[in-house]
């Protein structure tokens, strides 16, 4: 085998971030050099999926001495090879630096964004090639689907899923080895295990990252579920929109089949399993799991009432087993390292890790894996690396659209479902946005809630209609239109929207309101009575800043700072601003010399 | 996939490539590929010590370092047992690194006439 003669690899993500960051390019420039300088023989390039680190992509890794570079482009391949692969010198300004200490770390391990964190979804994806069935099996993968299929029985695999704790990684959080016995309990001679890739959150792609970056995990747990609740049918409902994760999955369901390790008699246990890939067509609604298989069956992609739950009559009306992929992702572990091992990490209720989406106004951006339990300030401080330069923490919106959002006293709060719902949140798919003293909380509100009130599929009246005037309200809120009672009026709408509608969607669609509510009622308060955004955010409360005739020397300094060109005149005479343009940002003021500039 | 065995013969098999990105400490060469040393012959080097590595089957770490300042005494390499002295061999040909692997990495006794420094 030619193959074991490579002294080095290089690992290049190709997820997609990185892709869009010049991954390709460099790929085929690294090869091309490689060539050049007769290496091709010797080094072995790596693609790889998402390292969660997408904000300094395109990602190289050079084993084996581990270094880990970022923001590497094709100009800089001739030095990599010649100073690192030929001469064994690490390039040093390719490293990745530390926000705070600007200190240069070589290998990922020691970086604190990696240091915290701990990958159990995460595990393989950036450290195989995602369309090399070897790699993973060479890390162990398939082991626990042999294991499950040839020692155990499927009761068994059950109780170790309830044993070790999982709960759904979707939203939910409906304990997993839980809805895995109802499927298995209901009678049926056809069954069906269905993954669900859907993706909705705006902000979200660690369903896409897992799918891009280690396929074969969620094949082999969809495997040993299908076998535990007897189902011989499985099908991924990923979203048109990612068509790499297709791709990989494609490949990886091609080559799992040429393994034997889908289709018949899997490991000569007598047990066969067919798995299809189901593409959505993009709808938010559609993540829900009534819709999505309405959606599957080639109907509209709208919730039906439950119950019944899927586990009785789901696909097609047959019992139906639905996670989504994080929860899959974690089963390989729980069976090859035990149930104990698992409940182990993570928190009484609970267990495991949880992968959040990090985004806002953060240094490092991208996606953390981290033990349940794990503290608010831990996530965005250690590993997040704090906020941009000098600004203060305001808030953190959890659980996506549907969350809600926790001022600064809840920092100290360790993230997993109970806590996050007893505050007011949702633990929800894992999106996490951290918002500084520059967002107004009812902007923010208003933003998620016309978010979920366009996506409402309009089946009941508590959210179709109900979203609507909330919106209404926020947005004469945000006008400078509020009127006493508002508040109140937002509260009650919203309670009866999340006690009387059908789905998950209007059930959650109140919460960044009651919640930026709850621990901002003097923003709310400020807007509506002081007829003023804190923040400065929403431009029609704030006055247009104005120039001084008399004062104004007409030196034009104000002029050039204008972000929206709101300031015009001729030099050495008056200047002036235009009210209607003016967005009250404030840039001018201090630029004046003689201080001609004020706020109408 | 017909059994578990099957399965883990296969893995046996694939592990092995997959150990260049395992970061345990393990034996390693360190070939000289400063300048001087492409020049002197490192290239071949280190293309011989890949073949022999190759041809006995060794979990050992390839890597490359610069210019060391012993310019004079290239090719050279380091070999590096976990928790012993690393040692510097100088003025190799590529006898020299059969020799080196067979007795010093194998074995675990140090090539004496070939070595030009030791490192606590
Ligand atoms: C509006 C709405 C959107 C949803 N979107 C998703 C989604 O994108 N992905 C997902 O896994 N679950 C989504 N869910 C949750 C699913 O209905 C279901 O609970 C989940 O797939 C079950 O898997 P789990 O137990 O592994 O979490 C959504 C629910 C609602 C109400
Ligand atoms: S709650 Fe909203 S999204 Fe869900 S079924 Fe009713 S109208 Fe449709
Ligand atoms: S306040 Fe901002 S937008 Fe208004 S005139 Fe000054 S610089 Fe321009
Ligand atoms: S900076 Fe002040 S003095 Fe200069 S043009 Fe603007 S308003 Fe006039
Ligand atoms: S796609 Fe490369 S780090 Fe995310
Ligand atoms: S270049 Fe080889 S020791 Fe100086």
């Amino acid at each position: 085998m030619k193959d074991s003669i490579y002294r080095s690899h290089v690992l290049i993500c190709t997820g997609t971030g990185c892709v869009s960051s010049g991954a390709n390019t460099l790929k085929e420039s690294l090869e091309e050099e490689l060539a050049a300088n007769d290496l091709s023989g010797e080094i072995k390039i790596v693609e790889t999926g998402c390292h969660g680190f997408c904000e300094k992509g395109p990602i190289m890794i050079v084993y084996p001495e581990g270094v880990f570079y970022c923001e590497v482009q094709s100009d800089d391949v001739a030095e990599i090879v010649e100073e690192h692969l030929l001469k064994g010198r690490t390039v040093e300004r390719l490293l990745f630096k530390e926000p705070m200490t600007d200190e240069q770390i070589p290998s990922y391990q020691d970086i604190d964004f990696y240091k915290k964190q701990q990958r159990i979804a995460l595990a393989n994806c950036g450290q195989i090639d995602p369309e090399d069935i070897d790699e993973y099996i060479a890390l162990g993968g398939y082991e626990a689907a042999g294991k499950v299929l040839t020692e155990m029985d499927p009761q068994e695999v059950v109780d170790t899923v309830k044993d070790a704790g999982l709960r759904g990684r979707g939203g939910g959080g409906f304990p997993t080895g839980l809805k895995w016995q109802f499927a298995k309990n209901s009678e049926g001679d056809k069954k069906y295990v269905i993954c669900n890739a859907d993706e909705g959150d705006p902000g979200a792609f660690m369903d896409r990252s897992i799918l891009e970056g280690d396929p074969h995990r969620i094949i082999e747990g969809m495997l040993v579920a299908a076998y535990a609740i007897g189902a011989d049918e499985g099908y991924v409902y990923v979203r048109a929109e990612y068509p790499l994760a297709i791709k990989r999955l494609e490949k990886a369901i091609e080559d799992a089949e040429e393994y034997g390790l889908l289709g018949e008699n899997i490991f000569s246990s007598g047990f066969n399993f067919k798995l299809h890939i189901k593409k959505g067509a993009g709808a938010f609604v559609c993540g829900e799991e009534t819709a999505l298989m309405n959606s599957i069956e080639g109907k509209r992609g709208m919730p039906t009432p439950r119950p019944p739950y899927p586990a009785v009559r789901g696909l097609w009306g047959k019992p139906t087993n639905i996670n989504n992929v994080e929860t899959y992702a974690n089963i390989p572990y729980i069976i090859n390292e035990g149930a104990d091992s698992f409940s182990a990490i993570g928190t009484e209720g609970s267990s495991g890790t949880k992968v959040f989406a990090l985004t806002g106004k953060i240094n490092n951006t991208g996606l953390v894996e981290v033990p349940m339990g794990t503290t608010l300030k831990e996530v965005i401080f250690e590993i997040g690396g704090g906020l941009g330069k000098g600004k203060k923490f305001k808030a953190v919106q959890t659980g996506g659209p549907s969350g809600g959002c926790l001022p600064e006293d809840y920092l100290d709060l360790p993230i997993d479902y109970d806590s996050l719902l007893d505050a007011g949140t949702m633990m929800g798919s894992g999106g996490m946005v951290v918002m500084d003293e520059d967002s107004c909380m009812v902007d923010v509100a208003r933003f998620f809630l016309n978010f979920t009130q366009s996506e409402s599929c309009g089946k009941c009246t508590p959210c179709r209609e109900g979203t609507k005037r909330m919106l209404e309200i926020l947005n004469r809120i945000t006008d400078g239109e509020g009127k006493d009672g508002d508040i109140e009026l937002l509260l009650e709408l919203g309670e009866h929207i999340k006690s009387t509608s059908l789905c998950g969607l209007g059930q959650s669609a109140p919460n960044p309101v009651l919640s930026t509510i709850r621990y901002f009622r003097d923003e709310y308060e400020a807007h509506i009575h002081d007829h003023n955004c804190p923040a400065g955010v929403c431009s029609d409360l704030v006055s247009a800043y104005v120039i001084d005739e008399e004062a104004c020397i007409g030196c034009g300094k104000c002029a050039k700072v204008c972000p929206v060109d709101a300031i015009s005149g001729e030099i050495k005479s008056p200047f002036i601003i235009d009210p209607d343009v003016c967005i009250a940002c404030g840039a001018c003021e201090p630029e004046c010399p003689v201080d001609a500039i004020s706020q109408a | 996939m017909k059994s578990l065995a099957e399965l883990k013969e296969l893995r046996n098999k694939v592990q092995k490539e997959m150990k260049k990105r395992d970061q345990g400490t393990r034996a390693e060469i360190i070939v000289g590929m400063g300048t001087c040393g492409i020049a002197a012959g490192a290239r071949d080097i280190l293309k011989a010590v890949l073949a022999e590595i190759e041809k006995r089957d060794l979990d050992v770490r390839v890597t490359q370092t610069g210019c060391i300042g012993m310019c004079e005494k290239e090719p050279l390499i380091d070999v590096k047992l976990p928790g012993k002295e690393k040692i510097t061999y100088g003025n190799l040909s590529e006898a020299d690194v059969q020799k080196i692997i067979t007795e010093h990495v194998v074995n675990g006794n140090i090539v004496s006439d070939l070595v030009i420094a030791r490192h606590k």
